[in-house]
């Protein structure tokens, strides 16, 4: 037993270096003010501002712009993981290591890629001259932010999709075709239900981080819009106001942990088997 | 009295990327007619269920049911339901959700569906069990859900595929008996597939014995048992004895060094041919100069009987079933009446691989 304990042993110390002890940080930046005496007071004064209207329209914006991108990423991702499931299994996971290739490379290069095609001057608006028509701004918009957000995610929604497609035993399909359930029969009362661990851990998966992301949104947004991510980077990074940035990421934090909660409790009495 | 015909195949043959499984299959299902399709596994038993059950499309042939094709017609479309191998119980549903999953499907009352269900429940025995979700039953429960939940549409047809595959051989037993009395009960035509020939030899009204995608017999089981017609189904219904012989004229044939009286007639003089005999139609005698004899290499007790091997003279081993016991090393004589003797073609179905693989 105490063998076993030592092998967790390097793990335990990362975690606390780098999770426990930071988190305690931010909680103690969050809720203590330092006077200038250089006295330690306990403040909910960081908080309140954290909370004023101003970060809370940011907030409300990015989770807008979470729950677009949530919402595109699964209606996409849907039906590409059905029809990837459909496919024989060879091509299938051929096709599937297709969707999968964008991710090996890191999100702020493709990112950049994305800000030179999309530019006044890129490629598609070269083909849209070409085509005689007017050329269109599309970077710096929030079309451009949204776009960015569900092109970089849609993987993390699509895989545990697809992983949930792949437990699914086909005798259960042609059971129901068996019982006189048609095609959308068979998939709203099946399939949909099969899956549904899938997409559970799929808007899990994409929405949390969609909340804070932030170079995303500076990279093809400009300053027009400032995300809850890029509100939280101007704290520490511009303004170097430690207490407020703490409290902003303790608000967060809070509304992560709440909406994990729900979304744990409607993935109860889900059938075993699932994800 | 002829029943009614409510399915037939014609000329049925299935291909998988070019390999035959199915080859030529005619075959009439009667109403209310309990039809066991037997064979080993890979003889295309099963091909052949999916294809009436419309998850597959005939290569080539055509399938009626009462009289109408439907080789086009999508399995929710056919008025016929399946009994699945591994049963394909819908893990996110409970038990009554399951077995109302047809008649949710046509949208009937609920008060209605609600009746319908709780009386095919009862027919398989599992009267308040509506909200025990599927994880939480044994196998033998899963079974009977499986079978109420595709009784409870009235299909015509019923299509069960090894059904009891997966159940210990005393509850097998058990749900033979039941499934039989579910079959009268309700007078739905089932068709079975298995590859236990006891269970098919008890069960069924119609046996069609199946081997390398042909249907080799069709007959009611004490047809199929007494008269087999070619050393694949002697060797699979029951045990067998299997020899080369010749006819050396009518009613009598040459095995095993020495001429028998038989039945048997119509074959040419000196005519190559199989002889099936079946254990139990063995009588051991002292061995005389007028019987074959043999060594005695081993005997088992099996309950009713003992089997008893049996190393003739000329070095084949035979089988006999007898109620007497034997000593081990004895010698002993074989004596078979005409009717024991059961003659068939040799080119009808054995090459001379399959007779050697076969002793």
């Amino acid at each position: 037993m105490n063998r076993k304990k030592a092998f967790a042993l390097p793990y335990i110390v990362w975690m606390i270096v780098f999770t426990i002890v930071p988190l305690l940080l931010i909680l103690f930046y969050a809720f203590i003010h330092k006077t200038d005496t250089g006295a330690l007071i306990f403040t909910t004064e960081y908080i309140r501002s954290a909370l004023s209207g101003s970060s809370m329209s940011v907030l409300l914006l990015s989770l807008e712009y979470a729950l677009i991108t949530t919402v595109l990423c699964l209606l996409l991702a849907y039906p590409a993981a059905l029809f990837l499931w459909q496919l024989r299994s060879r091509i299938g996971s051929i096709v599937n290591l297709l969707f999968m290739l964008p991710m090996w490379m890191n999100f702020l290069l493709r990112t950049y890629a994305w800000r030179a095609l999309l530019d006044m001057s890129g490629p598609i608006n070269r083909v849209l001259q070409w085509l005689g028509l007017p050329g269109q701004q599309l970077l710096y918009t929030e079309g451009a932010v949204i776009f960015g957000l569900v092109y970089n995610f849609l993987p993390f929604m699509l895989l545990p999709i697809y992983t949930a497609f792949t437990k699914i035993d086909r005798s259960y399909v042609q059971a129901a075709e068996d019982l006189g359930a048609n095609r959308w029969q068979t998939l709203t009362r099946v399939i949909l239900p099969l899956t549904r661990s899938g997409i559970i851990t799929g808007v899990t998966m994409v929405f949390m981080p969609a909340v804070t992301t932030f170079v995303v949104s500076r990279l093809l947004g400009g300053s027009q819009t400032m995300m809850f991510g890029d509100l939280l980077e101007n704290q520490f990074m511009l303004l170097k106001d430690w207490n407020t940035g703490s409290a902003l990421a303790v608000v967060m934090m809070v509304l992560m942990l709440l909406s994990m909660a729900l979304v744990r409790k409607s993935d109860d009495g889900v059938m075993p088997g699932g994800m | 009295m002829e029943k009614q015909r409510l399915v037939l195949l014609k000329n049925v043959c299935k291909e998988f990327d070019g390999v035959e499984v199915l080859s030529n299959i005619n075959l009439y299902i009667r109403k209310n007619e309990f039809l066991t399709l037997l064979g080993p596994s890979g003889c295309g038993k099963t091909t052949l269920l999916r294809l009436l059950g419309g998850f597959e499309t005939p290569t080539s042939g055509d399938i009626l049911f009462e009289g109408k094709s439907i080789i086009n017609t999508p399995p929710y479309k056919r008025r016929l339901n399946t009994v699945f191998q591994r049963y394909a119980l819908f893990p996110h549903y409970d038990v009554f959700d399951n077995v109302a999953f047809g008649l949710k499907i046509k949208k009937l009352p609920k008060e209605e569906i609600k009746q319908k269900v709780r009386e095919k429940l009862k027919l398989v025995g599992l009267s308040g069990y509506e909200n025990r979700t599927i994880d939480t039953l044994s196998g033998g429960q899963q079974q009977r859900v499986a079978i109420a939940r595709a009784l409870v549409n009235e299909p015509e047809l019923l299509l069960l595929d090894e059904p009891l595959g997966a159940l210990d051989l005393k509850f097998r037993k058990e749900m033979q008996l039941e499934l039989k009395r579910m079959q009268k009960q309700l007078g739905i035509t089932f068709v079975y597939v298995t590859h236990d020939q006891e269970e098919a030899l008890s069960m069924s009204d119609t046996i069609a014995v199946m081997d390398s995608g042909r249907i080799q017999q069709i007959g009611t089981p004490v047809m199929i048992y007494n008269e087999p017609v070619n050393s694949f189904v002697a060797d699979f219904i029951g045990e067998s004895n299997i020899l080369y012989g010749i006819m050396k004229e009518d009613y009598v044939a040459h095995f095993a060094g020495r001429d028998f009286r038989c039945l048997d007639r119509g074959y040419n003089n000196n005519e190559p041919v199989v002889v099936v005999v079946r254990p139990e139609d063995i009588k051991l005698v002292p061995p005389t100069d007028q019987t074959v004899n043999g060594v005695v290499t081993s005997i088992i007790f099996m309950g009713v009987h003992y089997e008893i091997r049996l190393k003739g003279d000329d070095g084949f081993e035979w089988l006999i079933q007898s109620i007497h016991s034997a000593e081990v090393g004895s010698r002993l004589g074989i004596h078979l009446d005409p009717d024991d003797i059961h003659i068939m073609d040799r080119s009808q179905y054995d090459t001379a691989e399959s007779l050697e693989i076969k002793q």
